[in-house]
């Protein structure tokens, strides 16, 4: 795994390596990159299988970090290739190329992130979502309460609870003020 | 509600069907559900208590509670010993059960189903989903009351109710039934411009028949 971190340093410019458990690590790359180092790692270094691409919404960076998820059968190890791309326009070459699959997962990130993928197949269908007209819903400034107050009809009276506090006073409330803490009488 | 208001719906505009090409739109029915009128008393009376002792359930399993009708069915609580059976088509099924959240995709399933049954129907809505959105309450694509899409005779609150409130819950409806209480058809076919409107409104892509005979 080292050999191959090694070479990821010197061929490819990885701005930073995070290591969070011995199968488990994360390197970040150009967003121009990818194609030649995703090629790498697959047919050279055997991370053959591609688990998932993932999104997640950086709003106060203004970026959407993607996950390419990977992992090698022979040394049992996970490694995501995270790539920062412009929030604004969102757009990401397409991997289907490489593993037949991603273009479901393109797919499904183009309906719920907006994030295009020139090229990908059927990257324009909807995914999970019939007529929907609105914004990418899992994009952080889409505000899901107030579309749902706005379209479908609340019903008037409900209240919440902190479940912890509400569970002191109704429930455990001797419980709660005996020195034991461990659970006894249960 | 006599003979003479039943007519006037009968004459009423027929459906439009926008949601069909030109072509399909002559292979569907365009006529309007019309409220039944009950029998003589007496014939009502018995013809309740026959549904209510044979009520057959559509095996449609929305949302997470249709998971609760898994033990329902087999010998732990044996709903046959109510006379409640499952049938695997909307045409032979009497009781649909709403098992929890509906999203948008699952709603107009749920409508379309609803209205192939063929009546007397009746809607047992399963958990805090079905009234108020549950855990729900503030997704983009889940609905939070169903009884504006379609009527319901039966809520079971509960997340998940178990078997046992799903039993009680038929317990009541058969009570319900038998006392003549459960006229969801009829009120669905009075007020069907508002229940078409309330669906209408959130599902965008309408390309079915307005009312699915």
């Amino acid at each position: 795994m080292e050999e191959i971190l090694r070479t990821l340093e010197q061929q490819f410019a990885i701005t930073h390596q995070n290591k969070m458990r011995d199968d488990l690590l994360f390197v970040d790359v150009k967003k121009d990159q990818i194609i030649s180092l995703l090629t790498y790692l697959k047919d050279y270094a055997g991370f053959t299988h591609l688990a998932f691409l993932q999104a997640v919404d950086r709003i106060e960076d203004k970026k959407f970090q993607l996950t390419y998820m990977l992992y090698s059968f022979q040394l049992k190890t996970n490694l995501g290739i995270r790539v920062f791309i412009d929030r604004e326009k969102a757009e990401m070459i397409s991997i289907d190329k490489l593993w037949a699959h991603a273009w479901q997962y393109q797919r499904e990130l183009k309906e719920m992130f907006g994030i295009d993928f020139p090229g990908s197949p059927r990257v324009d269908e909807s995914f999970v979502l019939e007529s929907w007209e609105e914004m990418p819903p899992m994009k952080r400034d889409f505000d899901t309460l107030e579309y749902s107050i706005k379209t479908y009809y609340q019903r008037p009276g409900r209240s919440t609870n902190d479940p912890k506090k509400y569970m002191k006073k109704k429930l455990y409330n001797n419980f709660a003020k005996s020195p034991d803490t461990g659970r006894k009488n249960d | 509600m006599d003979k003479k208001d039943m007519k006037n719906i009968e004459k009423e505009m027929k459906l439009a069907n926008e949601g069909l090409s030109e072509k399909e739109r002559t292979l569907f029915s365009d006529a309007r559900p019309t409220p039944v009128r009950p029998l003589n008393k007496y014939v009502e009376k018995f013809l309740n208590w026959a549904r209510a002792e044979s009520l057959w359930i559509l095996g449609y399993g929305t949302g997470c509670g249709a998971i609760e009708l898994r033990p329902l069915m087999t010998s732990r609580y044996d709903m046959f010993r109510y006379g409640i059976a499952p049938r695997p088509s909307p045409r032979q099924s009497s009781v649909f059960i709403i098992g929890g959240y509906a999203s948008l995709k699952t709603i107009k399933r749920i409508v379309r189903s609803y209205e192939q049954m063929q009546g007397p129907k009746f809607v047992i809505a399963l958990g805090s989903c079905t009234i108020n959105g549950g855990m729900y309450y503030d997704s983009y694509y889940t609905i939070n009351r169903i009884n504006y899409y379609i009527p319901v005779d039966i809520y079971v609150a509960g997340c998940m109710p178990r078997p046992e409130s799903l039993i009680a819950g038929f317990n009541k409806l058969k009570e319900n039934i038998k006392a003549g209480k459960c006229d969801g058809m009829n009120k669905y076919a009075k007020n069907f411009d508002w229940y078409k409107a309330n669906q209408k409104k959130i599902i965008k892509d309408w390309n079915m028949p307005d009312y699915n005979w």
